[in-house]
């Protein structure tokens, strides 16, 4: 009885003297300001930044081989705390959100064939770009709900995605993942917006979708010069610059929307109804 | 001798309701749709205009590079437009809407009948790259190429490909039927350019005809011996092809010739022997149009760029009720979404369904009964490859080797969950491939 | 920066939505489609043919095999059977329904699954079960073993083994109450199934006194003996997996090498000791035996894709089957056994990979 005591005792105390000089010996040195940045972070190793994880990301902006802004999740507010622990000055931009750039739901946008097949946008643009008629539109299947860290996206009831601003971190993963492209970051205070890619002639884009941009250009005429571009057929919104609200009743098809900032696209999406 | 690979289905073939139909010659239709793109590998490169005037058998459209070949214009006629067309292969493609003048006029030096007996190696692999000549079972991978093996990888048997293990499809064993010959003739022609003397014609059991026809224009020739294969899904693909007659395997990740072999359709023999007996390019080929949506199933010949509905209406018309329309066969053919797409080099047949003919697929869970692991003939696990890809883990994808995949179709055909198995592969491969390229 | 979003009030947001409506409204004009670009054809993946095999078909296939043994144990048994199977079947049906319904999944109960999965618990009852006994376990079965995990084809564990096991270690003394055979009408007296009863023997004398000759295996085959609902009719049972076999819904493996493992097994320590190791031929046909190696063993969902892991784990089932009824404290080990291999399923599926066509061999 006693010998086995002292036996797991000893074995005990080796073994702690062993961990201790390990402990010493082969000690890395860690700026502790990692460990500081590293709460700073939104700490949901999303990997947006283009790091494996938040604390390797930490790790490289203490070691100053990153920017105190990298993280495109936390923003600005978070760039702010990192500057603070890094004892820098901060002025950064503004908060990105995205956005999808498509209106044409299942009521509103002809399709061309039945899709039977996995529920996946990718999967479906194999076969003609998918089965929406307009080869620019959203396929509504939830490629970017599924990539989306954050659960900001769904996919509405008449097959459309649609964004929750107040969700989006503005991490740029949907814009990856969407196979049309047609997922764009833009600044969360812009609240008019061209929800149309389509780069089809007027003709042609008005056949296939209600809601298309048809390229008439009012909506150049009416906003100030340079804030509203045309490009290939398709009216294109110049984020830089501020457009006032009424450019968008210009619209004969219904394609620009002001956006409030609760629930902003089920309205667009619902296409008014 | 010839052997049974793993796995394999066998499905209801429907063979019936074209085999008998002799081969028909589509009249001129009133306009082409002519892909200027038309085979597996680098696209080839458009040198026609709106506008232009063209003869038939003139180049539209010229090899892009070595693995590619030119397109010819099928009829002599305007070049009405250039635009982005439904094509068979499952893409909106550029190509040439050409409106026929009627008079069906050769460019110069086509349509000369030479001697053929005189041609060397070299010559022939010109021959029949500038013909625009592709494999025509379906695949279109520029035949001269295949033609070219390195000489590290010595070929010793040529193979004929005439299993035509698709269910529907009737177009090549009407070929052998009507063309035998010239088959053979095309097949020399290919022999004497890798230096083979050793040429095996395989053919399914169920086209006894076809087998009986070869075996006996092949009598008394040494080089010549015809292998009636078992009636087995699917028979036809290069690999287990090869594997049947030879006993070879093609390691993974590597073409025929590296197991010493060259799988040639019988329908490219065709082309070949008309490319260097005639100095005719491929603008022309044997499409089965058939299935319960046709009127009249039929064998046709159609020049290349006749739209889906002038075909259909030639043959009768569909019925309403027609569901899916395949360009190729139902295992691996492309559904296409209009009537508008226009015969490819590779489309072998047009199959119409109807909808309680068709496969539906249904996103279930997968309930492991391994159906699928048992007919799959590259002894896969579509099972477990499925669900990788399904949670977008492709690297795991990768490891279980979804590259080595040939499309089949085996496994979603037997699937009791109905999972859309093959799209999953597609899909897998397409992402592999696209960080395969990013990364190197 | 989110207040300054606000300010900018509703009223003009709300505004703006209406007149964009009716603005939309008067847009739309009543289908006038000049050409119209239809959605005529079916576009999907090849292939597009299908055999018409569907999962919902074969549980019908599997059901189909098992109703003769079904009925036969209400034959034996009684109406006190048909009870047991009809509370399994019911109760089973609507825990999925429910438990479809509360964790949003798509609410498929047509598929059959949980109907075979309350058919199978309850021919792993003793005739005469409590109703609640039987409700306790379709719900382990239904809902913990198969719900929980994420329905059909992600559970680990066959989930009516799951119900049936919960069921013999909660409540021993009612799952070991069994009913002598009896036909129709008669009074049910309580008797003990055959391996029951050369354990009892093996305690109180120290070896195993039984008759075992043309007559008892004759009983042990048609299924005149005390046990659970489907385990007792051996023929009705192979004749089911004959059926299965010849359509195709299960291949051979399983059944041969788990009942092959058990007879070889049991045969050993009967030739080395027979006073206390029972009859290899006794050991294969008595128990759930039968009802465990066709119909349990080769569940699906749990069981390796393979071939050669399909008898790495019919054997496995044997050695530990014979393990628990020779050397464990419960008389029968069948569930228990298939249960332990169930957890070995991923692990077999992992290392019995096919080799792919065309691979250099390593």
């Amino acid at each position: 009885m006693l010998a086995a005591v002292i036996t797991l005792a000893g074995l005990g105390f080796l073994g702690s003297l062993g961990l201790a000089i390990a402990a010493r010996v082969f000690a890395v040195e860690t700026d502790p300001r990692t460990e500081e940045i590293e709460e700073a972070l939104p700490g949901a190793n999303c990997g947006a930044c283009g790091y494996p994880g938040c604390s390797e990301l930490a790790k490289r902006i203490a070691e100053g081989k990153a920017c105190i802004d990298d993280c495109p999740v936390g923003g600005q507010a978070v760039a702010k705390e990192i500057a603070g622990i890094m004892g820098v000055d901060f002025s950064g931009g503004e908060r990105d959100v995205a956005i999808v750039l498509c209106a044409g739901n299942n009521e509103n946008a002809l399709k061309k064939y039945h899709y039977n097949g996995v529920y996946d946008c990718v999967s479906a643009d194999m076969f003609y770009g998918g089965d929406k008629a307009c080869s620019y539109g959203c396929l509504g299947l939830g490629t970017c709900v599924g990539a989306c860290p954050f659960g900001a996206i769904e996919i509405m009831p008449e097959g459309i995605a649609k964004i929750i601003s107040d969700k989006c971190t503005g991490c740029g993963k949907c814009v990856e993942a969407c196979p049309k492209d047609i997922i764009k970051l833009v600044p969360a205070s812009r609240k008019l917006h061209i929800l149309c890619s389509s780069h089809d002639k007027g003709a042609a884009a008005k056949k296939k979708c209600e809601v298309a941009c048809i390229g008439c250009q009012k909506c150049v005429k009416a906003a100030p010069e340079g804030a509203i571009e045309m490009d290939d057929f398709l009216a294109v919104v110049n984020y830089a610059m501020e457009i006032p609200e009424n450019v968008a009743d210009e619209c004969p098809m219904g394609t620009i929307k002001v956006y409030d900032s609760e629930n902003s696209l089920k309205q667009a999406a619902g296409g008014g109804s | 001798m010839a052997k049974g690979f793993f796995g394999g289905i066998h499905p209801d073939y429907h063979k019936e309701l074209a085999s008998g139909e002799p081969v028909k010659v589509m009249p001129l239709p009133e306009q082409l749709i002519v892909y200027f793109s038309q085979n597996l590998g680098v696209p080839s490169k458009p040198v026609v205009e709106k506008g232009d005037e063209v003869k038939k058998g003139q180049v539209i459209a010229e090899a892009g590079g070595f693995v590619s070949t030119p397109v010819h214009s099928p009829t002599s006629g305007k070049i009405k437009s250039i635009g982005l067309h439904p094509s068979p292969v499952g893409t909106e493609m550029e190509a040439a809407v050409i409106i026929p003048d009627g008079e069906d006029e050769w460019a110069e030096g086509c349509d000369k009948e030479r001697d053929i007996s005189g041609f060397t190696p070299d010559e022939i692999k010109n021959i029949v790259n500038n013909a625009g000549v592709v494999g025509m079972g379906g695949a279109t991978f520029p035949t001269h190429v295949k033609l070219s093996p390195p000489e590290d990888k010595p070929i010793d048997i040529l193979i004929l490909n005439g299993a035509e293990c698709e269910p529907y499809l009737a177009s090549d064993h009407r070929l052998m039927l009507e063309k035998a010959e010239e088959i053979l003739e095309g097949a020399s022609l290919f022999a004497r350019a890798i230096n083979v003397d050793n040429i095996v014609v395989a053919i399914e059991k169920n086209k006894p005809d076809a087998i009986e026809k070869m075996k006996n224009l092949t009598a008394g020739r040494d080089r010549f011996r015809v292998e009636a294969l078992g009636v087995i899904y699917p028979q036809g693909a290069e690999k287990q092809l090869i594997y049947a007659i030879t006993g070879r395997k093609v390691p993974t990740g590597g073409l025929p010739m590296d197991a010493g072999a060259l799988v040639q359709n019988v329908g490219t023999c065709f082309a070949a022997f008309e490319a260097a007996r005639l100095n005719r390019p491929l603008i022309r080929r044997v499409v089965t149009v058939t299935g319960s949506g046709i009127k009249n199933p039929s064998n046709i010949l159609a020049r290349i760029g006749t739209t889906f509905r002038d075909i259909v209406d030639f043959c009768g018309g569909m019925t309403d009720d027609t569901a899916k329309v395949i360009s190729g066969g139902p295992m691996m053919g492309i559904a296409q979404y209009s009537l508008d797409s226009a015969v490819g080099k590779g489309t072998s047949g047009i199959v119409l369904l109807k909808a309680d003919e068709v496969a539906q697929f249904e996103n279930n869970p997968c309930i492991r009964c391994g159906r699928c692991l048992a007919v799959c003939p590259m002894n896969l696990d579509p099972s477990a490859i499925s669900i990788f890809a399904e949670r977008m883990r492709y690297d795991e994808t990768e490891e279980y080797c979804v590259m080595d995949c040939i499309e089949c179709g085996s496994c979603a055909y037997v699937c009791p969950s109905k999972r859309p198995l093959v799209q999953h592969f597609k899909r897998a491969k397409a992402e592999i491939r696209k960080r395969s390229k990013k990364t190197g | 920066m989110e207040d300054e979003m606000k300010d900018k009030g509703p009223g003009s947001g709300a505004e703006k939505r209406e007149q964009a409506a009716d603005k939309k409204k008067a847009s739309i004009k009543p289908a006038k489609k000049k050409e119209a670009i239809e959605a005529r054809f079916l576009v999907s993946s090849s292939p597009h043919i299908h055999d018409g095999q569907t999962t919902s078909g074969i549980m019908r296939l599997v059901i189909f095999a098992l109703l003769p043994a079904a009925l036969f144990s209400v034959y034996i048994f009684g109406i006190s059977s048909l009870r047991v199977i009809i509370i399994s079947i019911c109760s089973a049906l609507l825990f999925e329904l429910v438990a479809l319904r509360i964790m949003k999944r798509p609410v498929n109960v047509r598929d059959g699954s949980a109907l075979l999965t309350g058919l199978l618990l309850a021919l792993n009852l003793p005739p005469g079960s409590p109703w609640w006994l039987v409700v306790t376990g379709t719900f382990f079965a239904i809902v913990v073993a198969k719900q929980f995990f994420g329905g059909l084809g992600y559970n680990p564990f066959n989930p009516a083994l799951i119900g049936r096991v919960v069921l013999v270690i909660s409540f021993p003394v009612q799952m070991t109450k069994w009913i002598a055979p009896s036909k129709w009408g008669a009074d049910a007296v309580t008797t003990a199934t055959p391996l029951g009863r050369i354990a009892e023997s093996l305690e109180a004398l120290g070896h195993i006194e039984m008759e075992f000759g043309r007559e008892e295996i004759l009983n042990l085959l048609v299924g005149n003996r005390g046990g659970c609902l489907g385990e007792v009719s051996i023929i009705l049972l192979l004749a089911g997996g004959l059926y299965l076999i010849v359509k195709k819904v299960i291949s051979w493996h399983i059944p041969v090498t788990f009942i092959g493992s058990v007879w070889a097994m049991t045969g050993i320590f009967h030739l080395i000791d027979p006073a206390h190791y029972a009859n290899p031929t006794f050991h294969v046909l008595t128990g759930g035996l039968f009802l465990g190696a066709i119909f349990m063993a080769t569940d699906y969902v749990t069981s390796p894709m393979t071939p050669l892991g399909k008898i790495i784990f019919g054997a496995g089932c044997g050695v530990i089957t014979v393990l628990i009824r020779l050397f464990g404290v419960y008389p029968e080990g069948v569930s228990f056994a298939i249960l332990l291999m169930n957890a070995a399923t991923p692990l077999i599926d992992r290392y019995t990979k096919q080799k792919v066509f065309g691979a250099r061999a390593a």
